[in-house]
């Protein structure tokens, strides 16, 4: 008897897990395209279909990845830094011998929405399907016409550099089945059509997420949705409407503002964000860009609080204004004003107060530029400072600018200055300083 | 052609202030536009932070922005009877070397030039006869009027984001502004910056003895702007590290700051830097040009062939291009036949140092350009009769130094040299040390030109040019009469010791400190092919497809610095390329 509820009880949790594989699995939406045609035969893509793909593929951002710097576009050779290694992003121009060439549409859609490969081996989720899963049929078919409109570049991926185990692809189908959520946007119906569009850009091409939203170990997704993520050994800060962390002292149209233009009068984008300013957002139509802020200022996040502020007469402070006064307020401004449009204010900046500031400590060390957009096209830099200040001032300035003028955060450890000096192999200091 | 690159609509020699304009201007229209610059490229967020660019000993003291003169320099003599000897240590001359060349570390005064300067010949025969003209002395009219100019200006104003204070506008007078000065169509983009203290003492006193002060227009500028061209610039902070020095703030003016970033968005425009051009190629019958030799940074020559050549290098090199290319007949001091080389000259200094008792004017404070001036004493602002000179100077109270090692040395006459009592002189210079500066006009004279020296050669085995100079019978007399204008304010205002020159009362030499930088000429714009080597639109006479930029082009030099009347010209010449030239190549005025 107990034998037998032991053996139905494990078929059923066979048959679970073969159900819910199935399911995850499946590909069957893709089915809608055509299955025919490859990417490298001669019948021309349609025009009008080439002109919107070329929209879809600046909003999912695609040629951040798929373009190396300097290199031809779409051609691949981009290498991710991944915390299980690199992944080299691989050439989507339809050439036979090395791109997309043989595929047809429909192998497109699976790639694209479901992270499957042309021969069926699975894609690492360093390809946002995950997030592309949300896409319509309607944007991938004018994908596809623009993919097909590319011209053709002989250059073959480089390998991947994953240790054991993530070298296994297999190893998604337990990935997916743990985080992948195979499922098509479904509009929120209560919500207005504006704000399921921002969403439906932010969740899907937009993948905001795959920065935004904190990874567990195993680099899914987290609950805490755009709630702000260690990346890279910088921060991808929240991007609700979080008053504290988040864009709540933020109107939409400075939201917007900084997607177009890549700054606004408190924020410059640079690093990473300058990159999907540079490469994505700057090119999305007003329309799109006022449904994105709306969304993300729909989004109540994390609800931090802000810790009570160190007082101005702290001896950390004093040394940190000091610190700024000689070195930051040239520019910056005399009460972290900055400038519009071209350097970054520190007055009631929620990218000052992120928990660790490790963008600021990394900002200090190794400078940073500004992203160039077709609407401000200034690209104004911040210096290094490694080689002049040592840890306890960077730490002390730090500590001071996430504590004025509006702003109250944990202090900035000397130690993790040091740190990250180490990490991102900065200047050490010049002697006596 | 061995190594010849695919042809240019357009190559331009030098990427300074002229060939950045020009190039955004002629790419903007869809012209194939090539740059060569012969120094390293240079960004202002990179090689110019604020972090790194207050560095005295670095860039002002050792001179690491400028051309290194054992590279290349020029060979000087006072006259034509001397052995010509090269210069090689820079003390005025600052030339360029770099992605926007001279215009990087330019000290930023931002003038338009009076409408005088650009008729002195007519106006003063007008006024006052011929016989006002000391014997010798080429004086000539531009051929192009300041009217002609003024939208060039205005745009070039607008690029840069000038900070002043207009005193004309649309033929009113506005108070506070300079009253003397020629018809703007608008008002500066940025308002003038904050006077320092010896600018507000300067303009009480100048006030009171009935002159007209106004700020110095500047390119330090005073607020934040976003140019003509879409870049941001950032407010200036007087941090007073400007000449010599870049800027990281993108407060100052600079090509780099305010063009390039433009420039390198043209999708038509590519520059080669740490490239040399040899010299301009003609065709078999001479009378248009092909394109240019270059020295890659592999040391492999190669030809850059286009359709236009635009020569817009420092003036020095624009004159040593010609000459070396063969491109318009060589002036020749014996016949006065010969426009290349001709109608060198300069600027006619002259200043009162004075050092106040008990003053704290916190020179620290300052830019490049801070001064209030009176033009009251300038061009032909006042009554030349009988004084047996033409001109005058602006005369200025310029807070354009702080720094502790220029300081160090600007002790009274008779202050010790050091130990203790040296600390105390300079402790107390420092705060009370300030000058008039009279910065003034200079006309060419028929015993001042270049050519190319017969003895030293450069790197590549081009004979070097040669600079024959010296300050002429109007320079000597303007400059006297400046400097006495220049003493009786110094004492005016309080300063107890007075010490007063006029450079032009000696030889000119190329070593003296505080001299102007601002040499003109050799290959000049007019109305005569025999007295000039361009025609109004800097279009050589000679060679229709070349055209000569910078201030190698004026046969005269105002009491001003020449930066802006440069920049304007420039784009007063991309106007006529894209609009008559490129339509129908060839001479836009009959000889």
């Amino acid at each position: 008897m107990k034998r037998t509820i032991m053996a139905g009880l494990a078929i059923v949790v066979v048959a679970g897990i073969g159900a819910a594989l199935y399911i995850n699995g499946s590909t069957r939406a893709d089915d809608i395209a055509d299955n025919q045609l490859q990417a490298a035969d001669s019948t021309p893509p349609d025009p009008a279909q080439v002109r919107q793909g070329a929209y879809i593929a600046v909003q999912g951002d695609c040629a951040a990845c798929h373009t190396a710097p300097g290199g031809k576009a779409f051609a691949g050779g981009y290498g991710l830094q991944t915390p299980f290694g690199v992944i080299n992003s691989t050439n989507i121009t339809p050439d036979r011998q090395t791109g997309i060439g043989n595929w047809t549409e429909r192998d497109f859609f699976r790639a694209v929405r479901h992270g499957k490969r042309k021969d069926g081996q699975l894609l690492y989720p360093a390809m946002p399907y995950n997030a592309y899963v949300q896409m319509s049929d309607s944007d991938l078919h004018d994908l596809w016409a623009y993919m097909r409109s590319l011209a053709p570049v002989s250059q073959a991926p480089a390998a991947n550099t994953l240790g054991f185990p993530y070298d296994i692809r297999l190893a998604m189908l337990g990935w997916n089945l743990l985080f992948f959520k195979n499922a098509a946007y479904v509009p929120v119906p209560e919500q207005s059509a504006q704000w399921n569009r921002g969403r439906y850009l932010v969740d899907g091409a937009g993948h905001c997420a795959a920065c935004h939203t904190p990874k567990n170990a195993l680099g899914g997704d987290t609950g805490a949705y755009l709630q702000g993520a260690a990346l890279l050994g910088g921060h991808a800060p929240e991007i609700t409407n979080d008053a504290h962390l988040g864009l709540g002292n933020w109107s939409a149209e400075q939201v917007r503002q900084y997607l177009k233009t890549g700054s606004n009068d408190t924020a410059v984008a640079a690093g990473a964000m300058g990159e999907a300013v540079e490469h994505s957002t700057q090119y999305l139509n007003d329309t799109d860009l006022a449904d994105i802020a709306l969304y993300l200022k729909s989004l109540p996040g994390s609800g931090s609080q802000a810790p009570a502020g160190l007082a101005a007469n702290a001896p950390v402070m004093q040394r940190g204004a000091r610190v700024y006064e000689t070195n930051c307020m040239a520019c910056h401004n005399v009460r972290g004003e900055g400038i519009g449009g071209m350097v970054p204010a520190f007055a009631d900046n929620s990218g000052m107060r992120t928990p660790g500031g490790a963008n600021l400590i990394s900002a200090v060390l190794k400078g940073g530029r500004a992203a160039a957009t077709d609407s401000n096209i200034t690209a104004a830099g911040m210096p290094s400072f490694a080689w002049k200040l040592n840890d306890t001032d960077i730490a002390a300035v730090l500590t001071y600018v996430r504590n004025s003028w509006g702003n109250a955060a944990p202090a900035v450890p000397p130690a993790q200055v040091a740190k990250a000096r180490t990490a991102l192999k900065a200047d050490t200091p010049i002697s006596g300083l | 052609m061995a190594n010849a690159r695919p042809k240019a609509d357009v190559v331009v020699i030098g990427l300074g202030w002229s060939g950045s304009v020009i190039a955004e201007e002629l790419a903007r229209a869809g012209l194939k536009v090539v740059a060569i610059e012969r120094g390293a490229w240079r960004d202002t967020a990179t090689d110019f932070p604020p972090s790194v660019d207050t560095d005295e000993l670095r860039w002002a003291t050792r001179k690491e922005i400028l051309q290194p003169p054992k590279l290349e320099t020029y060979t000087f003599r006072n006259n034509a009877t001397q052995q010509a000897l090269p210069v090689r240590e820079w003390s005025n001359l600052t030339l360029g070397y770099n992605v926007g060349g001279a215009g990087t570390h330019w000290a930023a005064a931002s003038w338009r030039f009076n409408p005088f300067d650009f008729q002195p010949y007519s106006k003063t025969v007008e006024r006052y006869g011929k016989q006002q003209l000391v014997p010798g002395l080429q004086v000539q009219d531009w051929g192009i009027t300041y009217d002609e100019l003024e939208p060039f200006y205005d745009r070039f104003e607008r690029i840069a984001g000038t900070s002043g204070q207009a005193g004309v506008i649309n033929g009113k007078i506005i108070p506070g502004g300079n009253p003397f000065e020629g018809s703007r169509s608008r008002d500066f983009p940025t308002p003038p910056l904050v006077p320092s203290r010896w600018n507000d003492i300067f303009t009480q006193k100048t006030t009171e003895l009935g002159y007209h002060p106004f700020p110095v227009p500047a390119g330090t500028i005073s607020r934040a702007y976003v140019n003509a061209l879409g870049v941001h610039m950032g407010p200036c902070t007087y941090c007073g590290y400007c000449q010599l020095f870049g800027c990281g703030n993108w407060s100052k003016s600079s090509p780099n700051a305010c063009v390039v970033p433009a420039l390198m968005r043209q999708p038509t425009f590519e520059v080669m830097t740490e490239t040399e051009v040899l010299h301009i190629n003609k065709a078999p019958d001479g009378k248009t040009a092909t394109g240019v030799s270059f020295v890659g940074k592999d040391g492999v020559v190669g030809e850059q062939p286009a359709d236009i050549v635009i020569v817009a290098a420092y003036q020095l090199d624009n004159v040593r291009l010609m000459l070396l290319s063969g491109i318009g007949e060589p002036y020749d001091p014996r016949t006065k036949r010969g426009v290349i080389g001709r109608n060198y000259s300069f600027q006619t200094l002259s200043y009162a140092y004075l050092w106040f008792e008990n003053e704290y004017l916190n020179p620290f404070i300052n830019t490049g350009c801070l001064a209030i001036q009176i033009d009251d004493f300038n061009a032909d602002n006042f009554d030349h009769s009988g004084l047996g000179f033409i001109g005058g100077a602006g005369i200025q109270s310029l807070s354009n130094n702080g720094l502790p090692i220029g300081m160090a040395g600007v002790l009274p006459k008779g202050a010790p040299a050091w130990g203790k009592g040296w600390k105390q002189s300079f402790q107390h210079s420092y705060q009370n040390w300030a000058m008039v500066q009279g910065q003034g006009t200079s006309y060419s004279h028929e015993d001042a030109y270049f050519d190319l020296d017969p003895v030293y050669k450069d790197n590549f085995g081009r004979p070097l040019m040669r600079m024959t100079f010296d300050y002429n019978l109007n320079d000597k007399r303007s400059g006297e009469f400046v400097r006495q204008k220049c003493e009786a304010i110094a004492k005016a205002v309080g300063g107890t010791q007075v010490e007063s020159y006029n450079f032009a009362a000696d030889h000119y030499t190329p070593f003296r400190a505080n001299d102007s930088s601002h040499t003109i000429g050799g290959v000049v714009m007019g109305t005569d092919p025999k007295t000039s080597a361009l025609n109004r639109y800097q279009q050589s006479w000679d060679v229709h497809n070349v055209f000569v930029l910078g201030a190698s082009s004026f046969p005269n030099n105002g009491g001003f610095n020449p930066t802006v009347t440069i920049g304007a010209l420039a784009l007063w010449t991309a106007k006529a390329i894209k609009e008559q030239y490129v339509k129908n190549p060839g001479p836009l005025v009959q000889a």
